[in-house]
């Protein structure tokens, strides 16, 4: 028995998927069906047997789109093919995916010429206004030759696009228009439409300015906007003469000798604000560092605080804040601060390196520690800050702040909790930063280590108030 | 002097907008306007709706608000030492060219950008003026990309970010020696932590509130700069170590790289040259290769000689040949990391391997139809029915690839 669905030019595709469900669903091989849009001649097998009765069937969902899609190709065979794969991927849900199979291949180059189609048209698609005078929506009409039969696909897009205006796009076959949001198309056949509007002028003129004549890349251009969409274009005729001048305009730029200065430039110039300088942190090139960072995160709190806080050095977020323990290492160490009872208000904190030091990869950044020679050029910062802020004690969080601190670069661990002196003759307490506890597998043993030794620091600084 | 008409206004401020090199439309939130209240919409992918001879999408009206400028960058035809002719849009009047374009199908939506008049507050504060018009009266949904002036206040930055897809600033010049040189007023710290502020402020939109409100969207296309190539003596490992700081810091959506072209009414710090259009290309492609193909940027300079990227063939290849060691690589076990390396494969190619794989294994056929460059990677790879054997290691197969050497023409 030889079936013959005939498809119509509006809601083809809808057509051949109640089709191809009816003949799938009753194993219909493909070689018993001849497709043909309504119009086409009807061939040997005229009208075909009656369609038999559709029963359940169920289809990877990427197939659908698929032919949706593959439904608008011109290409004869189409539906053909569609129907063959159809059959294939019942209970394959895999075979869509593999873009190594021929007709699963074709299907996808088809898709693709739909898809570039599609986008063609919303690029070339040019409105032009034809508002009547007492009309309440502004009304726009377009002319467009689309290679396959895209119609449908396309004019929700442009619905969704004009919604404060109403449209009409003429095609060969199909006319679509949309009034009051409302998408309607008939299919009636037209010839082409001569249309312009005033502001072309305008857009003309933006499009002969924006060209470079020093770039002149004609291939580049000719590959995505073709010569056969060029009639429809309002800018397109001015193609010609831009390419030609441009030789012409390049060397003119080249020989004109540089001109002089107009009189009111010197006097602009002078008048420019002097920007201020950045500050003796901010150009600081004792070490290589800062040359890759955002900026300098010197210390934050009040002067004269009793107790100063030293971390090891800015990380991402302080980079780009230019304040001193406001990433995750900082709100932890804020946390875990009010846990132990410690005003963090009255420290002073700040880092022994003051540039964030990291490797690039890709859109991240990588904490690196610094070299000793990197922390050892950053002292003078951190001495300059202790000698204005006059801090009673310090808390050195981590082996680098406990390092330039003490000068003593010993196994951190044994030492944390423990008060040492440091360089500056200050006692310094020791404990571990608070990145290792969100780094650490056993961050419930570090957590509680750092709380117990910032316990310690309240306690110290209630001491220093008794005084 | 006779008020301009629009026309030649739009001529003038058209014409100084052509050397920024950016015209993405893409990548913002999906918009629409079918509710009938407004214009426009945006959905995900860019579209570009004219090319010019150049080679250059047009995809925004590109636009400068003014060519009036008090800063004196050498590359640039604005600058306050050119003679160039100068106009100023009004506010009216960029709106009116915005959405009558855009009703006509002309452009996807409005790149605006301008010389600094009076003070960087001044002339962002317009700019604001203009996208505001544009969003609230006109109800104009399409997209808007404006360009950011690094000294201007946080509180006129905050309102660009909310009103406009995507914000940018260009460095212009690779190295901030070369700023100091051709860009005196400019900083390039000032412009870094202008971007690090943006970058801040976009993470900021994306934590919800504490009533559980998603926060408004802030610059939902991301920022992005752009940098002359060949205007400074930078070479390209310098300018690529600069984009890789680019991206992972401020986490740019692009940095365009614009071949320094030739400007009427040149200043003679800076003689013309024909743009380097070669050198701009590849570098583009050791863009992509840092951005989707997981190379570092010392990775790409390694295979540069004396920091310059082959002219003849792409980094990827330059790549390859320099780390033949690292090939054949085995079509049929090879990780994504690794497809990703092989000259032909592009990142479409390569996730239809890895999907292709699980119906079986594939021959040289196979990577054809998947639409892989197989001639290109032929010599790097095994496949079901193919080794390159003794290919991968021939002393020429770079000849193969490269363009055959120029004879000389007798004059």
């Amino acid at each position: 028995m030889i079936y013959a669905p005939r498809l119509p030019r509006l809601g083809a595709f809808e057509a051949w998927r109640d089709a191809a469900r009816a003949l799938a669903s009753n194993d219909v091989p493909a070689d018993d069906i001849h497709w043909a849009m309504q119009g086409d001649d009807a061939g040997l097998f005229g009208d075909g047997a009656p369609l038999p009765a559709p029963r359940e069937m169920m289809v990877p969902a990427a197939f659908v789109s698929l032919a949706r899609r593959v439904c608008a190709h011109r290409a004869p065979g189409a539906h053909d093919l569609l129907y063959r794969v159809l059959l294939r991927c019942r209970g394959n849900a895999r075979l869509l995916g593999n873009r190594a199979d021929p007709q699963v291949q074709q299907l996808e180059a088809w898709a693709k010429n739909i898809r570039r189609d599609m986008h063609k048209m919303k690029a070339f698609v040019r409105f032009r206004e034809v508002t009547p005078q007492e009309a309440n929506r502004r009304q726009f009409i377009s002319w467009f030759e689309p290679d396959h039969r895209i119609e449908e696909l396309i004019a929700p897009f442009f619905a969704r696009r004009f919604g404060d205006m109403d449209w009409v796009i003429v095609t060969p076959q199909i006319t679509t228009r949309c009034a009051g949001g409302d998408v309607s198309h008939e299919a009636v056949q037209s010839a082409r439409l001569d249309l312009s509007d005033e502001t072309e002028e305008l857009w003309r003129t933006y499009y002969a300015n924006i060209f470079n004549p020093a770039r002149l890349k004609i291939k580049a251009m000719q590959s995505e906007m073709p010569k056969k969409y060029w009639k429809n274009l309002p800018e397109a005729d001015l193609i010609p003469g831009l390419i030609a001048g441009a030789e012409a305009q390049m060397r003119k730029m080249q020989d004109d000798a540089p001109s002089l200065p107009p009189l009111r430039a010197e006097r602009i110039l002078d008048r420019l604000p002097i920007r201020e300088g950045l500050g003796d942190l901010n150009a600081c090139a004792r070490c290589p560092i800062g040359a890759m960072a955002t900026q300098a995160v010197g210390g934050a709190g009040p002067m004269g605080a009793p107790l100063m806080i030293v971390g090891e050095q800015p990380g991402d977020r302080e980079d780009l804040a230019g304040m001193p323990f406001v990433g995750p290492a900082g709100q932890l160490f804020d946390t875990l601060a009010a846990e132990a009872g410690l005003d963090r208000d009255a420290a002073y904190v700040t880092n022994a390196v003051k540039h964030f030091k990291f490797t690039p990869r890709g859109k991240r950044r990588i904490h690196q520690s610094p070299h000793k020679s990197e922390v050892e050029a950053c002292r003078v910062w951190l001495e300059r800050e202790i000698t204005q802020v006059q801090p009673v004690f310090l808390l050195a969080m981590g082996a680098t702040a406990a390092q330039t601190l003490t000068g003593d670069g010993s196994a951190l661990m044994a030492r944390r909790g423990t008060v040492e002196r440091g360089r500056e003759g200050l006692p310094v307490l020791i404990t571990l930063h608070p990145s290792a506890i969100l780094r650490s597998e056993e961050s419930d043993r570090l957590r509680a280590l750092l709380v117990q030794d910032l316990r310690q620091a309240a306690r110290m600084l209630e001491e220093i108030r008794a005084l | 002097m006779a008020k301009m008409q629009i026309k030649e206004k739009l001529a003038l401020l058209s014409d100084a907008a052509k050397y920024d090199a950016s015209c993405a439309s893409s990548g913002t939130t999906k918009r629409s306007s079918a509710d009938g209240t407004g214009l426009g919409s945006t959905e995900g992918s860019g579209i570009c709706h004219a090319y010019a001879p150049d080679g250059r999408c047009i995809s925004l009206l590109k636009i400068l608000m003014t060519n009036f400028c008090i800063y004196d960058c050498a590359y640039c035809i604005n600058r306050v030492s050119s003679q160039v002719p100068r106009a100023r849009f009004t506010v009216e009047e960029v709106v009116h060219l915005t959405t009558e374009f855009y009703r006509r199908n002309y452009i996807e939506g409005l790149f605006l950008s301008s010389g600094i008049i009076k003070s960087p507050d001044d002339t962002m504060a317009d700019m604001v003026r203009i996208a505001r018009s544009l969003r609230h009266d006109h109800h104009f949904r399409g997209y808007i990309h404006l360009k950011t002036i690094p000294d201007a206040s946080p509180e006129l930055i905050e309102e660009a970010g909310l009103l406009a897809d995507r914000l940018s600033m260009n460095i212009e010049l690779p190295t901030d020696a070369g700023i100091k040189a051709y860009a005196p007023e400019k900083n390039g710290d000032e412009i870094r932590r202008a971007m690090g502020r943006v970058q801040l402020r976009k993470e900021a939109a994306k934590e919800r509130t504490h009533t559980g409100r998603r926060a408004e969207k802030f610059a939902p296309a991301g920022q992005s700069t752009q940098l002359i190539v060949g205007a400074d003596g930078a070479n390209d490992a310098t300018i690529l170590q600069s984009s890789t700081r680019l991206y992972s810091s401020y986490k740019l959506k692009r940095v365009y790289y614009s071949a320094f072209s030739p400007i009427p009414d040149s200043t003679a710090a800076l003689p013309l040259i024909k743009p380097p259009l070669a050198r701009e290309h590849r570098l583009y492609q050791a863009d992509w290769l840092l951005r989707f193909y997981g190379y570092q940027a010392d990775e790409i300079a390694s295979a540069a000689t004396d920091g310059m990227l082959d002219l003849e063939i792409d980094p990827k290849l330059a790549w390859a040949l320099a780390n033949r060691a690292s090939f054949p690589v085995d079509v049929n076990r090879a990780g994504r990391d690794m497809l990703l390396r092989v000259p032909g494969f592009g990142t479409k190619s390569v996730a239809r391997i890895l999907s292709a794989r699980r119906n079986g294994t594939l021959g040289f056929g196979d990577l054809k139809r998947i639409g892989a460059l197989v001639n290109k990677a032929k010599p790097f790879i095994i496949t079901r029915d193919w080794s390159p054997g003794g290919l991968t290691d021939a002393a020429n197969l770079r000849a193969r690839f490269a363009p055959p050497p120029e004879q000389l023409s007798l004059l």
